[in-house]
């Protein structure tokens, strides 16, 4: 850890240009990931600007129907928030399967985005890692994989993305509103988190400076009967090895719309679009779900210990799946 | 034979001494001391597993503001080698393993030390290291003994004859993987070295073993050593011994005389300079007659210890003294590899010694068309089948059997994988446990009479959170014939009298004979006459039946475990150990401890687990979000009992000692439940879903 100043942001535009304007200047949400990685070593900003008292802590309505999620809003009160609870259970649900109820109490939505992979190499900076030193070399490539990617891993990477929130909003169309020195965009979150590819030192598209201000959700009516399921290796309080967030649209027999994204997979969570395309119109039978499951995982590369996500991905998609078409067919 | 205390205060359920001071946050803990100005100190490490440190590049943490000194191989103070290489730190440019000490940084604050301790460079020389525990290896070793100095290898009669004479027979190998003790407390000592001696205060399981382990390596006069240790938050052993880190408080300390200094080991240091278990592979042999008495058995070890310090786990042990059979052999080989030093972790030998040989068991019982609690009353020796000597008691039929009765075992379904409920696999396993009395001479102990007529007691024990304060003060009013509230105890300071350390269930033993020893000869002494100021210290002589009895505790864990059927989580709704442990000297303490060892059971049968890189040579996932403990949401239901044993021979309270055996056998109970529920045979521990995919 290096000797960093403090600095509580006033608004918005003095935050980015704060920040965009110093290299070595990063925002700082609850601090759950970001003050982790300092003590080790592993991120060393000089100044932290700390988005947290900025007005960007209420979760609202939007016109259209969807809400509209402020970036400071804590992981805690997200979860708990009405209309994401009715209208968004597997939000809700994917935030109560991530960390512990004191993480969940200082984490910010805009932190539990851009929290960084818990590759162990990455968090030793005793141990090569492009992620952190770009050309150092992969140790998790040859090592310890149990937690690492099988899909859209690259030879320069193969990390996962931590996130359970993530995943759900992934599955949920969300996109995230982000404010820069030149202005504000929006980026789906399907589009936030990049494959690692030649250059796994950028996790998301995001350039220094700009800030994640909320998360909007479209109106989505069969995301009220959506639902979230993480397997891990402790019943609380550990990250996933793999999980799945979906929605089931139903009518007459057959699947209207279907939204699924998994988690633990990869670089980012997975919008499983080969599954979802092989589902639409189809009967919900087990065996359907299976066939679009092994679709959907057809080009999944194992590394040395986690070849089990394979079927462990399947199974819980299957079972997912038949759960929530076995809850609208009741 | 004794004569047993009468118990009084003995067998309530006070509530802990040190309770409200510890829950009030009023305890203060060794790294809290509150001392003058004190320095800090934060360990450099070596990031290679084998070599030589050529040169240190430490000019940019010393040109810190802030750094005081920055110690290195070259200028670090002179220590007494030949004693402990584990301690003789920074005394040659050696590296044994990642993660050894090759300097430290002393500094104003903590934050400018460990900055600082991360500038400096070290080059090295490397050589290739070897770090790759395995059966094949041809430079296994017979260690003269094993821990703490029992033989190395045991046989009578032929176990490979026995087994190609037997009707059925269990030949497996199982294996337990390396476990870090992970005290909720870090390692944690602050040092003042002035004109006076040397003053530790150390989280540790023993001052006066402290004192004796550094006095000699540091070349002082044990006298001029003081250390104390009035709380610990823990220490599952690897407090139990010193660990290179107290010594490098006393190096600091001695660089800044008269100035305080402060050391705590991140939790990522703690994976390799505070001890851990080894991995063990252990080759177990049934084989048992028609109606499932077993003809032999037999446990063959291997395990590994570090280059420069040895330490043989005892993991054959209990399969030598747990059941009678006719052939019996147990061995332990040993690879001495470039890694960090093991050590006792909580019940070693027992614990991953009984995780196999009951797998084994399991597995032999279906072999045979027995009920596995059927399987283990048949084989119940007579006498203790290691030393030949009658038990001073023993009760393990009486465990199995009120196990089996309170966790409904009757109703078991006897072939496996035959009940699925809201697509979960279910099912229930069994094993047994066992620990040994331990009792070493020596431990005294002091009772003054105080001005208001209250009972002082002073000892140099510990309590690392076990509740010994407490119930050494219940001991202690009883063997002097007062209630509790009229006795004050004074432990954690080698300024008391001698007493060993918190370790091997030894401490009521220990400790609690020596009270009893000083009260009974303060009242002989005394008698009604006694007045303020009087005291006495008494010395506890060897206990006379120990050659004449084989004296250990006894225990049943049962466990229902469910399975996933898709995802193949494994989740333990119900765990019930049911104990022989000789007198309980308070039903709260003592549950506590039981169910923490039962706890500490389930987290090693599901999670936990060092993940050993051999590329490196280190433990990759230091920490404790990757280094999974079980968590609350896995600890489901939890029962602990015991059953009333009255043993004259063990000490004075007829008490055997309770801090390790809950965790001995849980890991098996689970791995059998985890069989029976799904049909799928787990020899290789975590019990992880990932072993019930395809
Ligand atoms: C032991 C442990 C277990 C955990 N288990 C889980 C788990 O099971 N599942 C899970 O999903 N997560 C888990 N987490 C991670 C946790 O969810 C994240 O640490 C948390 O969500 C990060 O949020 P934060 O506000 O504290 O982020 P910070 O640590 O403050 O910041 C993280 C990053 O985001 C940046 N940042 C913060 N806010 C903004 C913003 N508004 N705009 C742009 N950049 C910003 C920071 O600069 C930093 O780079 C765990 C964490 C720990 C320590
Ligand atoms: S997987 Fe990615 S994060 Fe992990 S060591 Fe390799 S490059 Fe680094």
């Amino acid at each position: 850890m290096i000797p960093f100043d403090y600095r509580r942001a006033e608004d918005t535009d003095g935050a980015v240009a704060t920040v965009a304007g110093n290299p070595r200047a990063a925002f700082l949400g609850g601090g759950t990931n970001l003050v982790d990685h300092m003590k080790l070593g592993v991120a060393e900003p000089e100044l932290l600007v700390d988005v947290t008292r900025l007005p960007l802590d209420r979760v609202d309505r939007l016109p259209g129907g969807g809400l509209r999620i402020g970036a400071a809003v804590r992981n805690s009160d997200l979860a708990a928030d009405h209309d994401v609870r009715e209208r968004y259970p597997v939000l809700s649900q994917a935030l109560l399967a991530g960390a512990s109820g004191q993480l969940r109490n200082l984490a910010t939505t805009g932190g539990n985005l851009l929290q960084r992979t818990r590759c162990v190499y990455f968090q030793d900076v005793t141990t090569p890692c492009n992620k952190r030193e770009p050309g150092q070399g992969c140790s998790a490539l040859e090592g310890y994989s149990r937690y690492h990617a099988v899909l859209g891993a690259s030879r320069h990477c193969v990390a996962v993305h931590p996130s359970d929130m993530a995943v759900a909003l992934t599955a949920l169309d969300a996109g995230v509103r982000v404010q820069g020195p030149d202005g504000e965009r929006t980026v789906a979150v399907a589009d936030l988190h990049r494959l690692p590819g030649e250059h796994p030192e950028w996790d998301t598209v995001l350039n220094h400076g700009e800030l994640i201000t909320a998360v909007e959700l479209p109106e989505l009516p069969m995301a009220a009967r959506s639902r979230y399921r993480k397997v891990r290796d402790r019943a609380s309080y550990a990250f996933a090895l793999v999980s799945v967030a979906a929605a089931l649209d139903l009518s007459g027999g057959t699947i209207r719309d279907v939204r699924i994204a998994l988690g633990g997979v990869a670089h980012k969570p997975w919008r499983a679009t080969l599954a979802e395309a092989a589902l639409r119109g189809a009967p919900p039978a087990a065996d359907e779900f299976r066939a679009a499951a092994e679709a959907e995982l057809a080009d999944a590369q194992p590394l040395r210990d986690n070849g089990f996500k394979v079927p462990m991905a399947r199974n819980t998609l299957v079972s997912v799946l038949s759960e929530l078409a076995g809850e609208e067919l009741r | 034979m004794t004569e047993l205390l009468r118990p009084r205060s003995m067998g309530q359920a006070r509530e802990r001494v040190d309770g409200a001071a510890k829950v009030t946050g009023r305890a203060r803990y060794a790294f809290e001391q509150p001392v003058e100005r004190p320095a800090y100190v934060h360990p450099v490490q070596a990031t290679i597993a084998r070599g030589r440190v050529r040169t240190m590049h430490t000019g940019d943490a010393a040109a810190l503001d802030g750094v005081l000194t920055v110690l290195t191989p070259d200028n670090a103070p002179l220590l007494a080698t030949g004693h402990d290489p584990e301690l003789e730190i920074l005394q040659s440019p050696e590296v044994a393993f990642r993660g050894q000490l090759i300097g430290a940084v002393i500094a104003e604050t903590p934050e400018t030390a460990r900055q600082a301790a991360g500038l400096v460079r070290a080059d090295y020389e490397r050589q290739p290291h070897d770090v790759t525990l395995s059966p094949e290896r041809d430079d296994l070793y017979r260690p003269d003994v094993v821990n703490p100095s029992l033989p190395t290898d045991t046989g009578q009669g032929d176990v490979d004859a026995a087994l190609r004479a037997a009707e059925h027979t269990v030949a497996a190998t199982y294996t337990t993987a390396m476990y870090h003790n992970n005290p909720m407390e870090p390692h944690a000592t602050v040092a003042l070295w002035d004109e006076g001696g040397l003053t530790l205060h150390d989280s540790t399981q023993g001052v006066h073993a402290m004192r004796e382990a550094v006095a000699p390596v540091l070349g002082l006069d044990k006298e001029r050593i003081r250390v104390i240790a009035r709380y610990v938050g823990g220490g599952f052993g690897s407090k139990g011994t010193a660990h290179a880190h107290i010594v490098l408080a006393a190096l600091a300390a001695k660089r800044m005389p008269g100035r305080p200094v402060k050391l705590a080991l991140t939790r990522q240091q703690m994976f390799s300079l505070a001890g851990y278990r080894t991995p063990t592979i252990q080759r177990v042999r049934l084989a048992a007659d028609a109606a499932g008495r077993l003809t032999a058995i037999g446990n063959d070890v291997v395990e590994q210890t570090s280059r420069i310090k040895e330490f043989a786990e005892q993991t054959g042990v209990p399969a030598r003294t747990t059941y009678a059979a006719p052939n019996r052999r147990t061995t332990h080989r040993l690879a001495a590899l470039d890694v960090p030093v093991p050590s006792w972790m909580r019940a070693p030998g027992e614990c991953p010694g009984m995780f196999g040989p009951e797998v084994a068991m399991d597995e032999l019982a279906e072999d045979c068309g027995l009920d596995p609690v059927e399987l283990r009353v048949r084989n119940e020796p007579e006498t203790d089948p290691d030393t030949g000597l009658p038990f001073s008691s023993r009760d393990l039929v009486g465990c199995l059997h009120e196990g089996a009765r309170r966790f409904g075992w009757q109703r078991r379904e006897r072939a496996p994988r035959s009940r699925i409920e809201d697509g979960w696999w279910t099912g229930t396993g069994v094993a047994s446990s066992t620990y040994p009395v331990h009792s070493a001479p020596g431990t005294s102990a002091t009772v003054r009479l105080g001005r208001d007529g209250s009972f002082e007691v002073l000892i140099g024990a510990v309590d690392i959170g076990t509740g010994a304060w407490t119930i050494l003060t219940q001991i202690a009013a009883d063997a002097l014939g007062v209630p509790a509230e009229d006795v004050h105890l004074h432990l954690g300071d080698t300024d008391l009298p001698q007493a060993p350390v918190a370790g091997g269930s030894s401490g009521t033993t220990n400790w609690g004979t020596a009270i009893v020893e000083a009260a009974r000869s303060f009242r002989e002494k005394y008698g009604a006459d006694a007045g303020p100021g009087d005291e006495l210290i008494a010395t506890v002589p060897a206990n006379p039946h120990s050659d004449r009895f084989a004296m250990r505790a006894f225990g049943a864990q049962f466990a229902e475990v469910r399975v996933h059927a898709a995802t193949g989580e494994v989740r333990v709704p119900r765990l019930l150990g049911v104990f022989a442990a000789g007198r309980i000297v308070n039903p709260r303490t003592a549950r506590s401890q039981f169910i923490g060892g039962m706890t500490m059971g389930l987290s090693m049968a599901l999670h936990e687990d060092s993940v050993f890189d051999e590329r490196f040579g280190f433990v990759v996932n230091h920490d404790l979000a990757e280094y999974h403990i079980a968590a609350c949401a896995d600890v489901e239901s939890i029962e602990a009992q015991w059953l009333d044993e009255h043993d004259p021979y063990v000490n004075p309270m007829g008490t055997k000692g309770i801090g390790e055996i809950g965790i001995v056998g849980t890991a098996a109970a689970i791995a059998n439940a985890a069989y029976h529920a799904t049909g799928v045979r787990i020899r290789d521990l975590p019990v992880t879903a990932d072993k019930f995919l395809d």
